[in-house]
């Protein structure tokens, strides 16, 4: 029973709605992104939605402000300084030790403390699993709508935010309002915006907020982190060339195909749903709006039928490429280029054309 | 050991059309299925009960027909099944989902004894939200453990969970006490064959129904689309692009070449950037 279920009224906006913005709602002000780091590292997804943010902010002729949380010390100090550098008006900190490592009570209390502290109207997080986890607790506490892997965020005439997400297993889109509750949160995709351009400026006003929690306040202990052997790390969603397969493959035996040209082209692989759901391959392959979002120069899809929720997740990229033997595939409805055969018979072929190519001969033709 | 175990019954997304002119799902004819990220949830709970004994008590909120679910979810080995199903509940968003599940699973800690796991899915395939189970947690003060990919340690009588939970470019061991709340990340496991004994029990079980006044809901304002804060206003396909993709003709030549030609053609700067990317500089 998820949003989508209901019946959708024919206008848009508050002025759709009986209800006026309960009166204490309406101190809420200005748009907020959070800025998830972990480990030093603060992830592009943000940056991204401070591109958004930005946008939105301006329309609404507020501020936009960056929220870090974290340990006190260089990274955050760090990553609310950057924040400027793509267009924060101003910067809230969170810093505590018990934030070193992300865990959800201490995070929770930290966001949810400072929407409660600060009132914005917005609140935008990464989709990633961080963002979710912490998503969904902040939207419980304080009550309010929270709008999940929204593809496109806008705001009406009356200042609503219009947070649009594929629905129905991505067969449509949606457009989804939280009319009577603040802060108005949405989460979004890595890679669903585009990156915006880093313009260095000063960092000017930065306000410290304090945790108020000790670490015997939190149950949950981290013992350790594991990182990803590199083997087994995907760069899919940043990578500039990407080579996907899908069922008109036939068989897992096939998907080789793909694995091949993404080799010569020094590519990242991927797929469509149904190949996951099959086993085929593993799910942090899987490209669309339940798995990655990708904006490569150079996306090849081959035997993909083209889904509403796999055009979610690639229509961002410069060049789509389209292989299939169905003319009439909707995936041809997107693709820059289409070229009508069977994939099987064409990635080999493919993959020789490019390796010849791309040969080092031909790399010293293109230099000289 | 009591665990509850939250599914939901989704249509098959692989077999959703939509109507060309209306832009609505056509429902007639598409078979339901139990979420499959809800899977990994139950066999998890299976396996846990199998180790230190209790019960697994399936939870769902849908219309009657979730009962086909709820019966499946027996045959697995499920020991109970409960259905919240009330008109009220209807056009819930998450928020007022977790408002109705968290009353429920509060109704069956005082009827069939306090769980010491709640477990969901990572998500659902027709909501795709992940905002279910930490809306739960947060409602009933359960600790929670999201995207877990193994549990390394359940002790009963210390009551502490040790998993691992996926984060970005690794995974995090956590250590928390019970009870708590647990999303199982997908292909963690693989759901059992049910036991013949599973199946001749799940056809005659009663699947315990309640009404929202039976949970225990004592504010209906809170549930179904009364009670959700966001309210969906459109509902649309996306636009095609104005111009539809170039065909690459092949008749003359091979199609690999053709493809090729065409898309250096388009973008002049790729084949150089396809030769540092196939060079790794």
């Amino acid at each position: 029973m998820s949003e989508p279920t209901k019946a959708p009224p024919a206008a848009a906006g508050r002025a759709a709605t009986k209800k006026e913005l309960p009166e204490h709602f309406k101190a809420y002000k200005h748009v907020w992104v959070f800025i998830e780091q972990e480990r030093g590292q603060v992830h592009p997804v943000s940056w991204e939605l401070m591109g958004a943010g930005r946008e939105l902010a301006d329309k609404l002729k507020v501020d936009l402000a960056a929220v870090v949380i974290g340990p006190p010390g260089e990274a955050v100090q760090h990553a609310a300084a950057e924040s400027f550098c793509y267009g924060a008006d101003l910067a809230y900190i969170v810093a505590d030790e018990v934030l070193t490592d992300y865990r959800n009570e201490a995070y929770t209390k930290a966001l949810t403390d400072t929407v409660n502290t600060f009132k914005p109207e917005i609140l935008l997080l990464g989709a990633t699993t961080l963002g979710r986890d912490l998503a969904g607790s902040v939207a419980t506490t304080l009550l309010t709508g929270l709008t999940a892997d929204c593809t496109a965020l806008d705001v009406d005439a009356d200042g609503s935010l219009a947070a649009t997400r594929p629905t129905f297993g991505g067969s449509l889109l949606c457009t989804i309002y939280t009319l009577n509750y603040r802060p108005q949160m949405a989460t979004v995709r890595p890679r669903v915006m585009p990156m915006p351009e880093r313009i260095e400026k000063p960092a000017t006003r930065i306000i410290e907020h304090k945790l108020g929690m000790v670490e015997e306040d939190i149950v949950t202990k981290v013992l350790s982190f594991i990182p990803d052997r590199d083997s087994a790390k995907s760069n899919l969603a940043y990578a500039d060339i990407v080579v996907a397969g899908g069922l008109g493959l036939g068989s897992p035996e096939n998907f080789q195909l793909v694995k091949g040209l993404a080799a010569v082209l020094g590519a990242e692989f991927g797929c469509s749903r149904p190949l996951v759901q099959k086993g085929w391959v593993t799910s942090d392959r899987q490209i669309g709006q339940t798995g990655k979002t990708i904006r490569p120069k150079l996306y090849i899809a081959a035997g993909i039928s083209g889904a509403i929720q796999h055009r979610v997740g690639v229509e961002g990229a410069d060049l789509i490429v389209a292989i299939n033997t169905d003319k009439n595939a909707p995936i041809f409805d997107f693709a820059h280029v289409g070229i009508v055969t069977d994939a099987i018979r064409l990635l080999p072929a493919l993959t020789e054309a490019f390796r010849a190519r791309l040969s080092p001969h031909s790399r010293d033709r293109i230099a000289s | 050991m009591h665990i509850v175990v939250c599914i939901k019954q989704v249509p098959d997304s692989a077999q959703i059309r939509v109507h060309p002119v209306t832009n609505t799902i056509m429902r007639q004819g598409v078979p339901t299925i139990i979420n499959p990220y809800d899977l990994f949830a139950l066999e998890a709970a299976l396996q846990l009960r199998d180790k230190f004994g209790g019960e697994v008590t399936v939870l769902t909120m849908g219309p009657p027909s979730a009962e086909d679910s709820l019966r499946r979810a027996l045959t697995y080995g499920a020991d109970r099944a409960v259905l919240l199903t009330d008109r009220f509940f209807a056009g819930a968003d998450t928020l007022a989902t977790t408002y109705a599940l968290a009353t429920a699973i509060r109704k069956i800690s005082e009827t069939f004894g306090a769980p010491d796991i709640v477990f969901t899915g990572k998500q659902t395939i027709d909501g795709d939200t992940a905002q279910v189970g930490p809306g739960i947690a947060k409602r009933l003060g359960l600790l929670q453990l999201t995207y877990v990919a193994k549990i390394n340690e359940v002790d009963p009588a210390a009551r502490t969970i040790e998993a691992e939970r996926r984060s970005e470019g690794g995974v995090q061991v956590l250590k928390t006490k019970l009870p708590c709340l647990v999303t199982m990340l997908e292909a963690t496991n693989e759901i059992r064959r049910g036991a013949m004994a599973d199946a001749l029990r799940a056809a005659r079980a009663q699947i315990v129904t309640w009404s929202a006044k039976d949970a225990g809901v004592e504010d209906i304002s809170k549930c179904g689309l009364k009670g959700s804060p966001t309210i969906v206003k459109r509902v649309f396909a996306p636009s095609a692009r104005a111009e539809k993709a170039v065909f690459v003709d092949f008749a003359n030549r091979p199609p690999a070449e053709a493809l090729i030609e065409e898309l250096f053609k388009r973008q002049p700067k790729l084949e150089a950037e396809l030769v540092s990317s196939a060079h790794g500089f």
